[in-house]
């Protein structure tokens, strides 16, 4: 298969609210920073690919088409994803699959969301007709499945404030991070108000105005670049219905096939060992030891010891979400690609403060709906 | 050389729910039945739809139901007409990630005021909060053609004609319901889903004695500023035809309003038209190509091409182009 490659990233500076900027001017910041970070121009782009959560989330149909001059695209192929929460990391997988396809040399791949011009709780409660209502939100509509998981592996109460302690000092590495919080403790995480049992406040992610944006380019392209570039190794997608008769909302079949399929043609037969670093989709602390189980870098009631263990610290065996993650900076539909990027920020050395040192193949890690859409990546310092 | 093409197609003119499962599950058997194939042998499925036509967010998520997709499936969906995601399927052939692909769309039109919806599709800042609904739109884009003299309000008529055997002087006699629109230019909104069936190398011949070869697919966005561009003008279908190759054969427009079928016949050099039926939101493009490659796949043609439009003032324009071996 043709090889591609990440020449650069770009992410904005996450807040609740960029009442500065327009939805244009929220891309164009991450934009402006791949492009530079690419060392490359508009000149070069072939084609873009934007992704975005659902439309109602800033009331506009189909944005891409009144973003498409300030996206770059106007003359230009541009294709619109939409897959849910994972779709920052379709976003990167549909550039990939340009580039991989042998029809262009250099893609751009946005993704965003302004939640600040809409109201997100809205637009996840209009009740369609001839469903059953759920009307829980996503921290009452994941909850159960996190109890379901302490139940099954007895696995202690104090895991997620662990994972939220983490992330959140990790975030307060990355300048981009919505939330910067180096003061947290265990103590003041388990203090913090109950909002879905067994989900505190300090344990969920923000609501986040941003957008993140990366160049991909095909083997001529990435060898014509002076500074490191991410080569992509794998890539892999998998779907299942929301509800099924034996579906495990713990450990989904549909990840876990995606990640043995990204493993394969990735040639990693130890992830634990051989991967260097992991992005992964945590919007809730607890889900890191839950997809930790279901990628497949420990066995299913493994993941809540690697946790207690400290081993996915920044220093640890497998550092999980150095950025902060899902946990400090949540613009929905760039949230799948800012995992991405990360990852491959990672392998580039780019990482600033929040580097792990020597990492030179990272797992980026998206999912969406009710845990049934997800999509990875392997990115490396060498194809 | 070709790799990809089409071996099935199937669509349907109505659509029970906004959910699509109901109207998708004898569309897919269709079209599988068509290529030759059952659902356990598709290795992506890719679809085409819009949340905004469904009133609701995630409305792809339902649709799902549709395939049986246990154990899990490679599934992917673009928030456009299902034609780009038969151009994202058809590059998932291309990397050689997938040998076949089943490409869907669906949309429920019927649901809302689609030309009241199609609004906010513009600028939210400083054009749709005027609520300018798609028809005037159109309006201003037939009006600017023909002061520019392309074409006539009676050249309008004739298009329509053609579809429905109207006597053109006879509707030249109707109001206008958006000056210069009269009824007749609006293309009749259905309900509907289509699908289509992807192979590549292979597994093409093993399927169908005449599959229809992809010689060609290319698509391009233009500026979506209603003064940005010369409305009179389509160059995004002009680019993706001539990136597609597009030559003298049958063609299949998408066209959800007289003028702009004229306006895209001038943009693309083309006079061979084969029949289409309405818009159907979110399919209709997919519907062209499908249509054109049955026009191969049935004997009737060696060449065709199918086309889709998007976004107001046919923003973005794709253009398939199918041969026979």
């Amino acid at each position: 298969m043709r090889r591609a490659a990440v020449l650069g990233t770009g992410q904005t500076d996450h807040r609740t609210r960029r009442t500065d900027v327009s939805m244009a001017g929220l891309c164009r910041e991450a934009i402006d920073r791949a492009l530079a970070d690419a060392g490359t121009d508009w000149s070069q782009i072939d084609a873009v690919v934007l992704g975005k959560a659902p439309d109602l989330f800033e009331g506009v149909m189909m944005p891409e088409l009144f973003l498409a001059q300030a996206i770059g695209a106007a003359g230009k192929p541009l294709l619109r994803v939409h897959t849910a929460g994972s779709v920052g990391g379709a976003t990167a997988i549909v550039a990939t699959s340009l580039i991989r396809a042998g029809v262009h040399r250099r893609v751009l791949a946005v993704a965003f969301e302004k939640q600040s011009e809409s109201n997100a709780m809205w637009a996840l409660s209009i009740q369609p007709p001839f469903t059953a209502p759920i009307g829980a939100g996503a921290g009452g509509y994941f909850a159960p499945h996190i109890r379901s998981y302490i139940r099954r592996f007895d696995a202690p109460s104090h895991i997620g404030a662990l994972v939220a302690v983490k992330d959140r000092r990790n975030g307060a590495l990355n300048p981009h991070a919505h939330l910067r919080q180096p003061e947290i403790t265990l103590e003041s995480v388990q203090a913090s108000p109950m909002l879905w049992d067994p989900i505190r406040y300090d344990e969920t992610c923000p609501s986040s105005d941003g957008a993140c944006a990366i160049v991909l380019g095909d083997q001529a392209a990435a060898e014509s670049c002076d500074r490191q570039v991410a080569w992509i190794r794998a890539t892999a997608m998998r779907t299942e219905p929301t509800f099924y008769s034996g579906k495990d909302h713990v450990n989904p079949r549909a990840g876990f096939e995606a990640a043995q399929a990204l493993w394969t043609v990735a040639g990693i037969k130890d992830p634990l060992a051989e991967i260097d670093t992991a992005e992964l989709y945590v919007p809730f602390s607890w889900f890191e030891p839950m997809w930790l189980e279901n990628v497949g870098f420990v066995g299913p009631g493994e993941g809540w010891k690697l946790v207690e263990s400290g081993e996915t610290r920044i220093g640890g065996t497998l550092p999980v979400n150095p950025s902060g993650g899902v946990l400090c900076s949540n613009p929905i539909g760039a949230s799948g690609l800012l995992r991405f990027a990360e990852a491959a920020m990672q392998v580039m050395g780019r990482a600033g403060e929040h580097q792990v040192a020597g990492a030179s193949t990272a797992l980026g890690h998206a999912y969406g709906g009710g845990s049934q859409f997800f999509s990875m990546w392997v990115v490396g310092r060498t194809p | 050389m070709n790799t990809v093409a089409v071996i099935g197609f199937a669509q349907s003119n109505q659509s029970l729910t906004t959910s699509g499962v109901e109207t998708l599950v004898p569309v897919f058997e269709e079209a599988l039945r068509d290529a030759g194939l059952g659902r356990r042998e598709i290795d992506f499925w890719c679809s085409g739809s819009s949340d905004y036509l469904a009133g609701r967010a995630f409305s792809f998520v339902n649709a799902v139901d549709a395939i049986g997709a246990v154990p899990p499936i490679s599934e992917s969906h673009v928030e456009m007409d299902a034609a780009w995601a038969l151009y994202e399927a058809y590059l998932k052939i291309l990397t050689g990630e997938a040998e076949t692909a089943l490409v869907y769309g669906f949309g429920k039109a019927s649901a809302g005021d689609l030309h009241r919806v199609l609004a906010l599709q513009l600028d939210p800042y400083t054009v749709a909060p005027l609520w300018p609904d798609a028809v005037s739109i159109a309006a201003l884009q037939a009006r600017l053609a023909l002061e520019a003299g392309l074409f006539t309000e009676r050249d309008m008529a004739a298009v329509a004609a053609r579809g429905s055997g109207g006597d053109v002087e006879e509707m030249l006699g109707h109001p206008y319901i958006s000056d210069p629109l009269r009824n007749h230019d609006v293309a009749r909104v259905d309900d509907g889903a289509a699908a289509v069936v992807l192979a590549g190398g292979d597994r093409v011949g093993r399927q169908r004695d005449r599959p229809a070869w992809i010689s060609g697919i290319a698509h391009r966005i233009d500026p979506q500023g209603l003064g940005e561009r010369d409305l009179t003008t389509v160059p995004s279908a002009a680019l993706a035809a001539a990136d597609a190759g597009l030559d003298d054969c049958p063609v299949a427009l998408h066209a959800p309003f007289t003028h702009q079928e004229l306006l895209l016949r001038r943009a693309l050099s083309i006079s061979d038209m084969l029949p289409t039926g309405g818009n159907a939101m979110f399919s209709a493009g997919l519907s062209r190509i499908g249509a054109a490659a049955t026009e191969i796949m049935s004997g009737r043609a060696r060449r065709a091409a199918g086309h889709a439009t998007s976004g107001p003032a046919l923003q973005q324009n794709l253009v398939c182009v199918m041969e026979a071996a």
